[in-house]
């Protein structure tokens, strides 16, 4: 796909100019009365759903009543983050959620770019479409239905997989209950359902390499191999270092949804990530002055991640996220 | 241009590696598919792979009678239609002003707008605050706390600031108002942006689950997905109660795969146009290559 085909780019900001700039803020709402009017209902709605939980986070130094919400409890001050800190099970779910992150990072990361390059060589835009449209498709479906489709596959007694182990002499597995095998199918799924959509982009970066840099390859006597490793690679690395930082800000976000979905009691001790946890206590058994705690840590290491990472990208010449 | 040998072994090792891998993510759907069309025994005795074996649309029949199907697939349209059309009108409001240079406040509002997507209070204090507006256990839940997504507001106001000022003010001299110029001029032109982020929340909404779990546990709210969580992770459908055990057993697989398939179909009856708009979505709000 060509740059900026249809639809602009987020570069391309020009701001459009009025025409009888009001000097005098007055006049100014005076003439456009109707467009501040009609930013209120988006601006509330921030203030509400987004900046009130955020003020709202000072219940990790408070022990939050319900009966007197937010501004009324009690200060408690570092109370819940010392607990957190003499918490086995916090541990364990920072070990999990960026262990799991890294799985998918390690395993997951490299499949859209060797998809995209596999891909780019095909000539008929049929055959490429075709295959490009199935691998979209688990993109668009929610993990439940994933989680579904998997627990079907998976069943000990009637699923496809252990059919497969059964016949070729194999003893069945209850891999959805086994700690030993949680871990590979979080990350197996997400690839699953994931490399198709991130081809999309290395495809885009692919489709912008100049012809002439393959002509001249050839020229020069350069096989497929050489191609790869002299043209095509060097073209999208910028693109593979900014999608790689920007996964790296995310480390601690797992996916919350496809854990819920795809965890149970048996596996918890490698499941349970942060955000599962701090469901489960918070929502489960209440405890939200200490969830809050928990769930602010998450927030805060994440924000400073995103804020080195977009650094970094800026650092590589690219526009950053912000 | 002629291939070398290597070449041509190179594209047809591609070609057979493109089309094993698009089996492999084809293949999960189709079993399923061949499932919910077999019956029970032909299931539960591992006869069916990729075809139907002993064909019966019973399954579907079950489902489709089933109250607690029915109910779950109209909230979820329900939640759908009003969710996407609430969203794209108040992004458009939100966005517009924020696009003109004219308006006073806009980077100061833009910054914090973006904020959001950096830092975040976090589930708990979220859930409090929808729990203090009275908003649990009611349809507005699902309509209301999700209702404007920063990243299509940066998406929106981009492609209203790509619109040509000259037409906003030929507009102006024929005396359009401002809001006739956004109704008249500037929506018709951003149909296409709009198209995206109506997809992008229409399937956001069709697929999420998460806020009926923190919310909702009044059972007529249920959407799709929290029914099909619970007739396919936990079995806990009430469905067939009353029937012989024959039947009972055919609740299980088979009722599964009806119900997965019949909750995918929607998504797979738009997915032509997903694809088309989706791709250029992805390209708009991401990183150049």
């Amino acid at each position: 796909m060509a740059k900026g085909e249809g639809l602009p780019v987020l570069r391309s900001s020009r701001p459009a100019a009025g025409l009888l700039p009001a000097r005098r803020l007055g006049a100014n709402l005076r003439q456009y009365w109707d467009l501040y009017l009609i930013m209120v209902p988006g601006i509330l709605y921030f203030l509400i759903f987004k900046y009130l939980p955020m003020w709202g986070v000072i219940i990790a130094f408070k022990d939050y009543s319900v009966f007197a919400g937010f501004a009324a409890s009690d200060w408690v001050g570092l109370d819940h983050f010392r607990r957190m800190l003499d918490d086995p099970q916090f541990y364990l779910v920072f070990r999990n959620t960026v262990l799991i992150s890294l799985y998918k990072l390690f395993w997951g990361f490299p499949g859209p770019i060797i998809l995209a390059l596999l891909l780019n060589e095909i000539r008929s835009m049929l055959y490429k479409r075709t295959i490009q449209t199935l691998a979209y498709l688990p993109h668009f479906l929610s993990w439940i239905i994933i989680g579904g489709i998997m627990v079907n596959l998976l069943s000990p007694a009637t699923g496809a997989v252990n059919g497969m182990l059964k016949w070729l002499g194999f003893e069945p597995v209850f891999f959805l209950a086994d700690p030993g095998w949680f871990r590979s199918l979080l990350v197996i799924s997400d690839i699953w359902k994931e490399v198709g959509w991130g081809a999309i982009i290395y495809l885009a970066a692919l489709a912008g390499v100049d012809p002439q840099l393959y002509e001249a390859a050839v020229m020069d006597g350069a096989g497929k191999w050489k191609q790869l490793v002299h043209v095509t690679l060097p073209s999208i690395l910028t693109t593979i270092i900014v999608l790689f930082l920007l996964r790296l800000g995310h480390v601690l976000d797992v996916g919350f949804e496809q854990v819920f979905v795809l965890y149970n009691s048996m596996v918890y001790d490698v499941g349970d990530v942060i955000e599962t946890y701090v469901y489960r206590v918070g929502i489960g058994q209440s405890e939200f002055s200490y969830s809050t705690a928990v769930g602010l840590l998450k927030s805060v290491i994440s924000l400073i991640l995103v804020v080195i990472v977009n650094k970094a990208v800026k650092r590589t010449g690219q526009e950053g996220i912000y | 241009m002629r291939m070398s040998r290597g070449e041509i072994w190179f594209h047809r090792a591609n070609h057979m590696a493109l089309a094993v891998f698009g089996l492999l993510a084809l293949s999960p759907f189709v079993h399923i598919l061949a499932q919910s069309f077999s019956s029970y025994r032909a299931i539960i005795s591992g006869d069916v792979a990729f075809w139907p074996v002993e064909w019966t649309t019973e399954a579907y029949v079950k489902v489709f009678h089933d109250p607690g199907f029915v109910r779950s697939f109209a909230v979820s349209v329900q939640r759908t239609l009003a969710g996407t059309a609430l969203s794209v009108v108040l992004t458009c409001m939100l966005a517009y002003p924020l696009s003109r240079a004219y308006i006073r406040g806009r980077s100061a509002i833009m910054f914090l707008i973006v904020f959001t997507m950096l830092f975040s209070g976090g589930m708990i204090p979220t859930y409090l605050v929808i729990k203090e507006l009275h908003l649990m256990n009611t349809f507005w839940v699902y309509i209301i706390p999700g209702a404007l997504n920063a990243f299509h507001i940066v998406i929106m106001k981009n492609f209203f600031q790509s619109i040509p000022a000259e037409l906003e003010e030929s507009a102006r001299m024929d005396g359009a108002s401002n809001t006739g110029i956004l109704l008249r001029i500037v929506v018709p032109l951003a149909m296409p942006a709009i198209a995206t982020i109506a997809l992008f929340n229409a399937v956001g909404q069709w697929n999420a689950f998460f806020d009926a779990v923190m919310y909702v546990t009044d059972s007529s709210l249920k959407p799709l997905q929290i029914y099909l969580r619970e007739l396919v992770m936990s079995g806990q459908s009430n469905i067939n109660t009353t029937d012989s055990l024959e039947r009972q057993l055919l609740a299980v697989e088979s009722l599964k795969a009806a119900a997965l398939i019949a909750s995918t179909l929607p998504i797979l009856l738009v997915y032509p146009f997903l694809q088309k708009y989706f791709v250029k979505g992805i390209m708009i709000g991401s990183v150049k290559g």
